[in-house]
């Protein structure tokens, strides 16, 4: 591991209809809006199914597992924030998620050279100091 | 109904500088317009379609404007990122079919090496869901590559392949940023920007442009230049699939096969190709969804030479590419210029295709890693 730097969660800019979602990783759970007409699970989060064009979606509680789709290691400050300009060597990944989504994300509390495809991870919340927190994700046991 | 034959690309202009610290992306466009209407012998009051990329506002009025087009019937300035002039001139084409113009300007401008600045506020709807988590243009290629590489065995060698082909291609054009010829293993030790992609799989960044014209049969015919046939077109756009996104492959799955059927030709009778190299993994992932190889074999075919101009097995990016040559932050002209200059039997005699009769460019946009923009567009010679 690198030290103990802490990686930058700023905070997302929060649009009215995805305010569950937002206001749930407040409370350290990961929220998940699924189609009442098709039972899809819905990812970016919005309340429309893109399956079935229903706007009836309900948001469950995920299980906060699932596994690393792909991943990559940034070493170099090329961000399109400028909150992560001082981040240094930070891991970028999709994980597909238990519940069927694959989420952008970073994979945390490890050391990023250990990160492999198909590795088990669970959910963790940074929190922004604004009323939202960041899901992402650590290496898990099982 | 169908654009074959209907409209010709009549003339063609590269902008030829790469680094423009002392005009604006407005009088870039200027320029480019000057260079294409040389080139075909035409007057600014022969333009009734215009089609622009780069700049801000209202670009396509504002352009009008700065230009002073005062004729025009068409206005397009879909803006799809680096595929946008691969889309405008099939938009171009189906319009002079219908007859909505005869003389369309397509032209692309942009200064992203002169120009750095901070990015405007993004409130496009997932961009809460991405950016937080420190995403980057490279970053999110560097995740198609990672997955490309894990499901096919894909190796940096062979991704290295496409920035060595382009580099022995840039040596013959002077005005390529990069003409240095590079072997595989500068690619390897060049610094790793984002796992796996290095520096050197990188395109360059460059200010720059270029614009084509595009022009209805009659009017092609009063042209002394060769004519460049459009013999069809595709587009698609690929997103990220209510999460169920797959990164082993483009848009181009969907643009190229709706490209060929309108030519009505086949991958095995394109005799050269332009494909949008923002990084060498759009290289690989283009040519297998195009159907130049097989899924997943697209790093076996670049490698060992698959793409050099003399003895490889497709001749792609003659002119160095974006990966060499210039990438003014969106790149679509680039290859159609280098396209056009293939049929028309202008490149550099060292990369020049011989009997080039059909030429395949794709241009993409956007983001592998996310969404994205892909378009197809088959040219040949008059006769073709």
């Amino acid at each position: 591991m690198l030290g103990e730097r802490v990686l930058p969660a700023p905070a997302p800019f929060v649009l009215p209809e995805v305010k569950p979602f937002w206001d749930g990783t407040a409370e350290g759970r990961l929220l998940l809006p699924r189609c009442d007409d098709c039972q899809q699970v819905i990812w970016y989060p919005r309340p429309f199914c893109p399956s079935c064009a229903s706007t009836k979606v309900s948001w469950i509680p995920a299980s906060g597992r699932g596994s690393i789709y792909s991943y990559t290691v940034n070493r170099r400050g090329q961000a399109d924030l400028p909150a992560y300009k001082e981040a240094g060597l930070y891991v970028l990944a999709y994980v597909e998620l238990d519940e069927g989504p694959r989420m952008m994300t970073n994979i945390v509390d490890c050391d990023p050279e250990s990160v492999r495809i198909g590795q088990r991870v669970q959910v963790v919340f940074h929190d922004t100091g604004e009323g939202t927190a960041l899901p992402r994700f650590r290496p898990a046991s099982d | 109904m169908s654009i074959k034959g209907k409209a010709f690309i009549v003339a063609a202009y590269e902008h030829p500088d790469r680094i423009i610290p002392d005009r604006s992306v407005a009088q870039i466009h200027a320029e480019n317009t000057v260079g294409v209407l040389a080139d075909a012998g035409l007057k600014l009051s022969d333009i009734d379609g215009f089609f622009c990329t780069g700049g801000a506002g209202m670009v396509g009025v504002a352009m009008a404007d700065y230009l002073g087009l005062t004729n025009i019937s068409y206005l397009d300035s879909t803006a799809v990122g680096g595929s946008s002039p691969v889309y405008q001139v099939g938009h171009a084409a189906a319009a002079i079919a219908m007859g909505k113009c005869k003389v369309a300007l397509v032209t692309l401008a942009n200064r992203p090496r002169s120009e750095v600045g901070p990015r405007s506020v993004n409130t496009s709807p997932e961009t809460s869901f991405e950016l937080v988590y420190g995403t980057s243009t490279i970053g999110m290629y560097a995740l198609a590559a990672q997955r490309h590489m894990y499901e096919f065995g894909t190796t940096s060698e062979q991704l290295a392949w496409v920035k060595v082909a382009f580099s022995e291609h840039a040596q013959y054009n002077p005005h390529a940023l990069l003409q240095k010829p590079v072997t595989v293993d500068d690619v390897l030790s060049s610094p790793m920007l984002s796992d796996p992609l290095h520096r050197m799989d990188t395109c360059v960044v460059t200010d720059g442009g270029g614009a084509v014209i595009v022009a209805s049969p009659e009017v092609a015919d009063q042209i002394k230049r060769p004519k460049v046939k459009i013999m069809g077109h595709g587009e698609a756009p690929k997103h990220s699939d209510n999460g169920r996104i797959d990164l082993t492959y483009t848009g181009a799955r969907w643009s190229g096969p709706r490209a060929f059927a309108e030519a009505g030709v086949t991958p095995g009778d394109i005799d050269y190709a332009s494909i949008y190299d923002s990084f060498t993994i759009t290289v690989v992932e283009t040519l297998e969804d195009l159907g130049f190889c097989e899924k997943g074999k697209g790093g076996q075919f670049v490698a060992d030479g698959g793409l050099r101009a003399r003895g490889g097995k497709l001749p792609v990016n003659t002119d160095g590419g974006g990966l060499c040559n210039n990438h003014p932050g969106m790149g679509g002209m680039m290859k159609i210029l280098e396209g056009v200059r293939q049929v028309r039997g202008e490149a550099h005699p060292m990369v020049q295709v011989p009997e080039c009769d059909l030429v395949l460019v794709h241009g993409t946009g956007g983001s592998l890693g996310t969404r994205m923009a892909s378009a197809t567009l088959i040219l040949g010679t008059e006769d073709a």
